[in-house]
């Protein structure tokens, strides 16, 4: 039933890992159609009617079962806005699998910006993967510019993570949350950017509740032109503990701004910050060439390391 | 197998003075043969390591691999020749896992069966390492006998290892002069050089060199020049890191 071209699965296998259709809940969305979708038993996907996106209702106490949202665009030009919203019923344990591929070929600029919001009931447990990806060698830029909110109920946890390896020209992603008591929220980030990109990843994360923790990681590459900013504030607003790491590699031109941030209205809230921004370690090149790798195969054997 | 001709070495120090670290080193390494190179702290075996990995290059000198001039040559062109080099003081990498540095090692594909028998072999319970990092996390031992690991995977026809029993328990000991023994047994012509303060790893040297203040010491068998180094404080001044014989004086 799904109707894709050759450029549109080599997309879904790089943003989702898909060859054939997915087990369970899912959404495919192509150049801004539906280009296959199906609910479950437990997981209930409805398009919305005001505006473009999805409801994704997952009932209490699912156990064990996915969703699929990947998108794919392969026309140039095409710029688009989606609202996806989750409702994660209480004591659901879910794997949610999102990711926007765009191959661009053509010369005007093709954009996805995807607002997602996550609402997770109380003891859910969200694994969220989410995967950017651009190819083609037309002028015209791929962009993608994601919000995300989670708005996280007692003794919930939510696992992230995010990636950005290659092919984006422009993103600006904005990650907001906020943890009631016991709420566990883990991020890991990994980016790199090349050529001219831009790449700006803003955190807020609120910690609202007793015991809630957070922990931010964020390891990134700047090669070439390319520019990064890395902005991630966690707010303490009870006792609580919060933690945010930024891990740079920077080559070539590349510049990196890591903007800390951490502000404490508790005096339990135990915060920490860290970030560490330098190029390729110059005795682990040497190490790698001693086993006969060229200084180029050593560089990627380390950053393939360091993002995987 | 590697030839040393007159190699210097000579770096500008803080102070903006010539420093000079070798000086007119003469070595011959045959095939076949265990070397190991002794001698106080600071007095350049480590450099002399780097000197024939390519990682310094002399400002004096020249070396030959097997007949070849590689004073020229890069880490990267020494390595494919044969040359292997074992740090004294190994590398982290945050993200490589072990058993992909010791496939990089190897340079080919490896099934998970050959790298673990590179462990095994290094005493470490492959089955530990497999998913651990080469990063902070791994204990000074444990990140050394994977250095030594390295090497096994690359079966190069020169082996250098500085100081490979630094770190390792006295327990594993005898594991380790297995490994080397091994290596010269199955690696044909292979040469292995090892810079060691250790009593039993000078006991298995075909021939030993002293390297002192930058320049070769002395030089002979082992029965010629062990006991030279043993119960004096010639050689190692300071700590004593040679243990002394029975009847031997103390060193410190
Ligand atoms: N790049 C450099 N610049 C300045 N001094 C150096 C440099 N490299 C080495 N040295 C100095 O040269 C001397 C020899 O160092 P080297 O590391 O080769 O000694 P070593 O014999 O290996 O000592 P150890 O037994 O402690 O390992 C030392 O005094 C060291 O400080
Ligand atoms: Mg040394």
């Amino acid at each position: 039933m799904l109707k894709l071209d050759e450029i549109q699965k080599r997309l879904l296998r790089e943003v989702a890992d898909l060859h054939t259709v997915p087990e369970g809940a899912y959404n495919i969305r192509s150049n801004s159609q539906s280009a296959g979708r199906q609910s479950t038993a437990n997981i209930e996907i409805t398009p919305k009617t005001d505006v473009s996106g999805l409801d994704i209702r997952i009932k209490p106490g699912t156990k064990n079962e996915s969703v699929h949202i990947p998108v794919v665009m392969t026309e140039s030009g095409l710029k688009e806005i989606v609202y996806n919203d989750f409702y994660i019923g209480d004591d659901a344990d879910v794997v949610i699998v999102a990711g926007c591929g765009i191959d661009n070929c053509g010369t005007a600029d093709s954009q996805h910006d995807g607002i997602h919001r996550f609402f997770v009931g109380k003891n859910a447990h969200i694994k969220y993967v989410e995967k950017h990806y651009g190819s083609g060698d037309g002028a015209g830029k791929r962009i993608l510019n994601p919000v995300t909110e989670v708005y996280q109920e007692e003794g919930s946890s939510m696992e992230m993570e995010m990636v950005q390896i290659k092919g984006v020209d422009d993103t600006e992603r904005v990650t907001t949350a906020e943890l009631a008591a016991d709420a566990r929220l883990v991020v890991r980030e990994r980016l790199m950017t090349h050529g001219e990109q831009r790449a700006i990843s803003t955190y807020a994360v609120a910690l609202n509740g007793k015991n809630a923790t957070a922990d931010v990681v964020s390891r990134s590459v700047a090669r070439d032109h390319s520019y990064q900013k890395f902005d991630a504030k966690i707010a303490g607003n009870a006792p609580c503990r919060g933690h945010t790491e930024c891990d740079s590699i920077i080559m070539d031109e590349g510049r990196i701004l890591a903007v800390p941030g951490l502000e404490a209205n508790d005096r339990d809230a135990m915060l920490v910050h860290e970030a560490a921004i330098g190029k390729i370690a110059g005795d682990q090149l040497i190490k790698l060439m001693t086993l006969g790798l060229t200084e180029q195969e050593a560089e990627e054997q380390i950053i393939n390391g360091f993002l995987q | 197998m590697l030839k040393l001709e007159n190699v210097s070495f000579q770096v500008l120090a803080d102070d903006d003075k010539e420093k000079e670290i070798i000086r007119g080193v003469n070595l011959h390494l045959p095939a076949g043969k265990l070397v190991v190179i002794t001698g106080p702290n600071g007095g350049g075996k480590s450099t002399l390591a780097k000197l024939i990995a390519g990682i310094e290059s002399p400002t004096g000198g020249r070396l030959f691999f097997r007949g070849e001039d590689i004073t020229e040559k890069s880490i990267t062109e020494r390595a494919r020749l044969g040359i292997g080099y074992a740090f004294q003081h190994p590398v982290r990498f945050k993200g490589i896992r072990v058993p992909d540095l010791i496939r990089i090692a190897a340079g080919k594909p490896l099934s998970p069966a050959d790298a673990c028998e590179y462990l095994s072999a290094v005493g470490l319970c492959a089955r530990d390492y497999i998913d651990r990092e080469v990063n902070a996390s791994l204990s000074g031992g444990e990140l050394k006998r994977i250095e030594i690991a390295t090497l096994l995977a690359r079966k190069p026809a020169l082996s250098v290892f500085d100081e490979p029993e630094a770190g390792i328990d006295l327990w594993s000991f005898q594991n380790l002069i297995t490994v080397f023994q091994h290596m010269r047994d199955t690696i044909e012509d292979s040469s292995i050089l090892i810079i060691s303060h250790q009593e039993r790893i000078l006991n298995i040297a075909d021939e030993i060199i002293v390297l002192k203040d930058g320049r070769v010491d002395r030089r002979g068998s082992r029965d010629e020049i062990l006991p030279t180094l043993l119960g004096t404080a010639a050689a190692i001044p300071g700590c004593g890191r040679i243990q002394p014989m029975e009847g031997g004086g103390a060193q410190c």
